[in-house]
């Protein structure tokens, strides 16, 4: 039991299929308290169906899924995953298009969720404030009233990452945060999520190598569902298997 | 916490959609009661009623609007919470009857006389006091919703599927009240009402204050859904609507959301219910006719939904076509209202509501040239080309139709 404690991901003996397909096998990841992990591998690696794993959007054949060292993941639904602190940004940037980018950033907030405390909910200055300094590191201060259907890809991204931040969460999933990013956009990204990964968690999965090595973490790299190769980002694409499986085609 | 929700609710239009229905609500009364007829400015009686049932069908129209317009549920069941405050009232009606039915019985309305129930099915009795009926109206469709909604919504019943489920829902209770049996006096509904809180449904100082208990009713329905629309709540509603599952990823509990929105829609819709029936002298099984829910939607469609005076244009609007169309030309009336509702759906998305702010957009554009939006950005150049700029459509964004 001491392997999981002072982790805050722990993921152990995973397996999911669908109709007979493993979409992953037997997966075993571990992610501790205020570290980044970078996810690489080919399409259909199963990155994004980990993440579904973790935030409770799929269930698990078998296998462990442990948040902070004690909770059990697989029991719980979406909603409540997210409020124990674990925050998703997806692959295609997913916001609120018929709300402001203000609107999107309120609803993120991290405020109590129940429908009487929403319907009543007034923002208060402390609110206002955290809004602003959010709206100002993701740089959408001056777009702050717009409808987030407005933005450029590239803008929704960082607002989703803003929405992210909003929720104060422990751990941060991030799905493909820089697709769509211009080279001084994707490098700011790195920077910001290094920012964060020094208070909290974070799990990103990227296929853009060079922006995997701005991050500098440790790295895993998947293939069919299961770890293919761990550790730095040089002795995992040194991997002779990696580069025969995902980088030297 | 409520001062402050209340403030929010009446900022913006609302607030003059609120004035108009409070003001209509003691104007038409007195034009109907303080001038003579004959004179300018009378309002005939007969016209109050009409007005009256237009004005609850609004109140049903607007109840729609806030689980489809601003949450994304298509019910297509929402005449069975209506029928349900109908029959609710109904019952409170009948038991006011006393020994002036056919039958003479003090107790028994004469349906059941004549079905020879010896004593008062357990779920009439009570329904001679008025605060009981009318807690019954509340809680009746709000109980159902409420069971309905949980049941679904947990189990994430979406889409086209929720939508036929609750077209189920209002047939099944349609053949329920067909029923002899039910004790709701079956084919032939509840009718012959004489007295309501003591003075005649008939007499004219009745109806006018039908009428305006009718229009006070929407304006605070008005108020409640602004207030619910403009609140983070409401922000979270449209959330669901447009994206779902993100919503479920940020921590909210969708299907909450989803059941706060369909029970209080429900009860206004039973509300709208037991105003219709004293109006309209009348309640049958036929107000569960899965036909009628749809024309609520139409109604909705046709005014746009999604805003809060749309369902109201709608189905003032609609109603008054029905009632010009089914005594000039009757056969055609179907097939006209088919014929609206494919126009509203390819040319008018957003319903006459929206044709209103674009052409209020249009000439505001023409007069203030200096004013005119500056050239698409490549991205919202995408976006046109799929139809979604939102500049295009007024100062909202198009909502997506409902999953």
């Amino acid at each position: 039991m001491s392997a999981h404690t002072d982790t805050m991901l722990y993921l152990d003996g995973v397996s999911v299929a669908f109709d007979g397909f493993k979409a992953i096998n037997n997966l075993a990841i571990i992610v501790k308290p205020a570290e980044m992990l970078a996810i690489i591998g080919p399409n259909g690696a199963g990155k994004t169906t980990m993440m579904d794993i973790i935030t409770g959007k799929t269930r698990p054949d078998t296998g462990q899924v442990l948040f902070d060292g004690r909770t059990d993941l697989t029991r719980l639904d979406e909603a409540a995953i997210a409020n124990l602190g674990i925050g998703r940004k997806f692959q295609k940037p997913t916001v609120f298009e018929s709300h402001t980018v203000w609107d999107n950033l309120e609803m993120a907030l991290k405020k109590p969720r129940g429908i009487f405390s929403t319907l009543f909910y007034t923002a208060n200055d402390d609110d206002v404030a955290r809004i602003t300094e959010i709206l100002e590191t993701v740089r959408l201060i001056a777009r702050k009233d717009e409808f987030a259907a407005n933005l450029s890809h590239g803008q929704k991204q960082w607002l989703e990452i803003g929405m992210l931040l909003a929720q104060d969460p422990k751990l941060l999933l991030v799905d493909e945060p820089v697709a769509g990013m211009t080279d001084s956009e994707t490098e700011e990204t790195a920077k910001l999520l290094r920012e964060i990964a020094r208070t909290r968690s974070v799990v990103v999965v990227e296929h853009d190598m060079s922006f995997v090595r701005e991050l500098g973490s440790r790295v895993v790299c998947l293939a069919e569902g299961a770890v293919l190769a761990e550790g730095s980002l040089d002795q995992v694409s040194a991997n002779p298997v990696v580069i025969e499986r995902y980088l030297g085609r | 916490m409520l001062t402050q929700a209340l403030f929010r609710a009446l900022d913006k239009k609302a607030i003059w959609v609120i004035g108009i229905f409070l003001a209509v609500a003691v104007l038409v009364p007195m034009a109907n009661l303080l001038i003579p007829p004959g004179q300018f400015g009378h309002v005939p009686t007969y016209l109050v009623s009409l007005m009256g049932k237009y004005l609850a069908y609004a109140i049903l129209a607007l109840a729609l609007d806030l689980v489809w317009g601003y949450c994304g549920i298509l019910s297509l069941g929402h005449g069975a919470f209506f029928a349900l405050g109908g029959y609710a009232m109904g019952m409170y009606l009948m038991r006011q009857i006393g020994s002036r039915g056919v039958y003479g019985n003090p107790v028994l309305p004469d349906f059941m006389v004549f079905l020879n129930y010896s004593e008062l099915p357990w779920f009439w009795l009570g329904m001679d006091n008025f605060w009981f009926a009318m807690l019954m109206v509340v809680f009746v469709p709000g109980l159902l919703a409420f069971v309905f909604g949980f049941f679904a919504f947990r189990s994430r019943v979406t889409g086209v599927y929720l939508s036929i489920i609750t077209q189920a829902m209002t047939f099944a209770l349609l053949l329920a009240f067909f029923r002899n049996d039910m004790g709701f006096g079956g084919n032939n509904g509840l009718t012959d009402f004489k007295d309501i809180l003591g003075v005649s449904v008939q007499a004219q100082s009745t109806r006018a204050t039908l009428f305006a208990a009718t229009a006070i009713a929407l304006a605070m329905s008005v108020l409640v859904c602004s207030m619910i629309v403009n609140s983070k709540l409401g922000k979270v509603m449209i959330a669901v609507r447009d994206a779902e599952s993100r919503t479920r990823f940020l921590g909210y509990r969708v299907e909450y959301v989803k059941l706060f929105a369909f029970t209080v829609s429900a009860i206004m819709a039973g509300i709208a219910g037991a105003l219709y029936v004293p109006q309209v002298g009348i309640i049958n099984p036929s107000e569960f006719d899965p036909a009628n829910s749809i024309e609520v939607v139409i109604w909705t469609a046709v005014g746009g939904r999604g805003t809060l005076i749309g369902p109201i244009v709608g189905a003032i609007v609609v109603n008054l076509g029905k009632s010009w169309f089914t005594t000039t030309l009757p056969e055609l009336w179907l097939f006209a209202l088919g014929a609206l509702f494919v126009f509203t759906t390819l040319f008018l998305p957003k319903g006459i509501v929206g044709l209103w702010h674009q052409a209020w957009g249009r000439t505001r554009r023409r007069t203030e040239p200096a004013e005119r939006p500056a050239p698409p950005t490549p991205a919202q150049s995408a976006d046109i080309e799929r139809g979604e700029d939102p500049a295009s459509f007024g100062h909202e964004a198009q909502p997506k139709p409902a999953e």
